[in-house]
């Protein structure tokens, strides 16, 4: 008879965990898991709970008691700061990502197709673009030499193209099978037909991911906005954010354009300003969750 | 196939390829090339235009850390200066040396603390028998990658903050609240539990890729020669992440002079400028909002060359100990 131990049952090549083993691990990922979430909760809470009951607790609430109330919602909603930044970051996002989509796959495309003249120097010059970083104040005197400070534009164009992307979408189309493409251009396909009719609808899984990740960039953009975006009229989510809740500055109800309506306390509109800002990422990330599981990015990395 | 049949057939055209016509025909078909490949060439245009704009020409700008840069009189009609703007770095002005002593600090605490973080938790998330319990934990602890710095700090504000939920709880039972928003003491602690809080689960995503990688035959083998689960997790679990580990370590190593930008930035205010600049801040504070522009450039310039040159020496490294490294060369 053999020993005790080796009739405990194997699985994928490992002996199965021991009951001590499962217990330490069990509360080590539920601490991690509660780490990420609760701050979350609180921050929603905040938000909702009615305004008596946020002042009693002191400016924070974990779970309202007294039924929910969106006035918080409703005043940063009504037409003033916030409501103006909500529109730029919408748009800096819709239509920045739309660009970002357009010139990351016209040249991941170009540079897919492999013995076409320049081929190997334009590949090459996307290569070493992510060896170095072209550094704050040359950055910041280029955009000012196109005149595009205190421009909108300025938080668009600059990071439209990543070449890391770039590098990621070319590998995914170097990947098509080559038959197709060939039997498109024996039947006379133009490189743009080739590009729109082939291209683009084999790879819909991987362009939803970098449209997703170029997406949640530039609604998080925060620094370029800072940094170029003189104007507070100008300012997308991100900057009012910090004003008003990082920083702590007092929104009245001139800036909220309340009118001579009551402001709601503080704390429950930063928690709103804040949940305007997660809840378009909270939206998108169950897709991009999804790509994640496909290992899209990693595989085309390694290619 | 079809790119090699029409490039033949356009050669074939030029007619009999002698040793007087070879140079002339191969001159042809280069400009043949570039009348079949013109439309992928325009393709590549847009998106290579700004690239070169956005990512190389800046480069050039460069050159005001050799000027007495004034805005109002550009790149063209600044004065010359030498290398004036560098003194701050080789004469050791105090700010720029705090700057420097703050960054590595940082990177070090970070290299420590932040690197192994996601190792452990790929490593616990692997050995999880159930993949859905893996997916259900994964889902949760990549959502914070997905926030914006300005989120982190704000929603770490509502939890830490003087106000916040474990203050308040604190007060509610009897306790003393705890002071670590603005606590200039605890400003590392607080930069550095941000960055796990943030980061910690998208870093396993990649290590969690390599060990799903590892030849189950190994796991086999080792359990049939009487290792238990420790010894295998010791001999074939970590030596499997070693290239990947000594990739990242590498590509760390070429960003060790930067440190959480965005992240210090926006909570400098409250602890100052001595316990919080880091490079990329100096530049920053001292070249856009401080007008020094020269000096900024100087400082900036002098730190990307390092980066540069750390990357390329631990590329070399690595390869010295027999690893893959970033890129062979």
């Amino acid at each position: 008879m053999t020993s005790a131990k080796s009739h405990r049952t194997m699985v994928g090549g490992m002996p199965m965990p021991g009951l001590t083993e499962r217990v330490v691990k069990a509360v080590f990922l539920t601490i991690i898991c509660a780490a990420v979430v609760f701050p979350f909760i609180g921050v929603i809470s905040t938000s909702l709970a009615p305004a008596e009951e946020v002042t009693k607790a002191g400016g924070f609430v974990l779970f309202p008691t007294h039924g929910i109330d969106f006035t918080a919602y409703r005043s940063i909603l009504s037409g003033g700061t916030v409501t103006q930044a909500l529109l730029i970051s919408g748009f800096v996002t819709v239509v920045g990502t739309a660009i970002a989509l357009v010139l990351t796959c016209t040249l991941g495309w170009a540079l897919s197709r492999r013995g076409t003249i320049g081929n190997r120097p334009l590949l090459l010059l996307v290569l070493i673009s992510l060896l170095f970083n072209p550094g704050l104040i040359p950055s910041y005197l280029v955009v000012q030499q196109f005149g595009l400070l205190d421009s909108l534009w300025a938080v668009i164009v600059p990071v439209s193209v990543s070449a890391f992307n770039v590098i990621v979408v070319r590998a995914y189309f170097v990947g098509l099978p080559a038959e197709i493409i060939d039997a498109a251009r024996i039947d006379g396909a133009s490189e743009w037909k080739l590009f729109r009719h082939i291209g683009l609808p084999l790879s819909k899984a991987v362009i939803a991911v970098i449209g997703l990740f170029y997406g949640v960039g530039y609604w998080n953009s925060f620094f370029n906005a800072l940094l170029y975006l003189n104007d507070s009229s100008k300012w997308p989510l991100q900057l009012v954010l910090r004003t008003y809740v990082v920083n702590g500055v007092e929104l009245g109800g001139q800036d909220l354009g309340l009118g001579s309506e009551a402001v709601p306390p503080q704390t429950s509109i930063q928690m709103a300003i804040l949940m305007i800002s997660i809840v378009p990422v909270l939206c998108v990330y169950p897709f991009i969750q999804r790509h994640f599981a496909k290992g899209v990015l990693t595989g085309a990395v390694k290619g | 196939m079809a790119e090699a049949d029409t490039a033949s057939r356009v050669r074939s055209t030029h007619g009999n390829p002698d040793a007087a016509s070879l140079a002339k025909g191969r001159k042809r078909s280069l400009l043949a090339r570039l009348r079949r490949d013109y439309p992928v060439l325009l393709l590549a245009i847009p998106g290579l235009l700004v690239l070169l704009a956005f990512q190389y020409y800046p480069l050039w700008g460069n050159i005001i850390a050799f000027q007495d840069y004034q805005p109002y009189l550009g790149i063209g009609k600044s004065l010359w200066s030498g290398f004036e703007n560098f003194s701050v770095i080789f004469s050791g002005d105090p700010e720029f040396l705090n700057a420097v002593q703050n960054t590595l600090i940082l990177t070090l605490i970070q290299a420590v603390i932040v690197f192994p973080a996601p190792i452990v938790v790929a490593l616990v998330l692997h050995s999880l028998l159930s993949n859905k319990l893996r997916q259900f934990v994964q889902t949760i602890i990549y959502l914070p990658h997905f926030m914006s710095w300005v989120i982190v700090v704000a929603v770490f504000q509502q939890v830490l903050g003087g106000t916040g939920m474990i203050n308040n709880w604190l007060r509610g039972h009897g306790y003393d609240p705890m002071h670590i928003i603005g606590n200039v003491e605890a400003f590392r602690a607080l930069l550095t539990s941000q960055v796990l809080w943030k980061d910690t689960g998208w870093a396993t995503i990649l290590f969690l890729a390599v060990l799903s990688q590892i030849d189950r035959s190994l796991y086999e083998a080792s359990a049939v020669d009487g290792a238990g689960r420790w010894r295998q997790t010791w001999h074939v679990t970590l030596p499997g992440m070693k290239p990947i580990i000594i990739l990242l370590l590498i590509l760390k190593l070429g960003d060790s002079l930067t440190v959480g930008f965005e992240q210090i930035i926006l909570q400098q205010q409250a602890v100052g400028v001595d316990a919080s600049e880091v490079l990329d801040t100096y530049v920053y504070n001292n070249g856009v909002l401080g007008g020094d522009w020269g000096v900024a450039a100087a400082v900036g310039l002098v730190k990307s060359a390092v980066a540069l040159a750390l990357v390329l020496s631990a590329n070399k490294l690595a390869h010295r100990f027999g690893e893959e490294g970033v890129y062979r060369g």
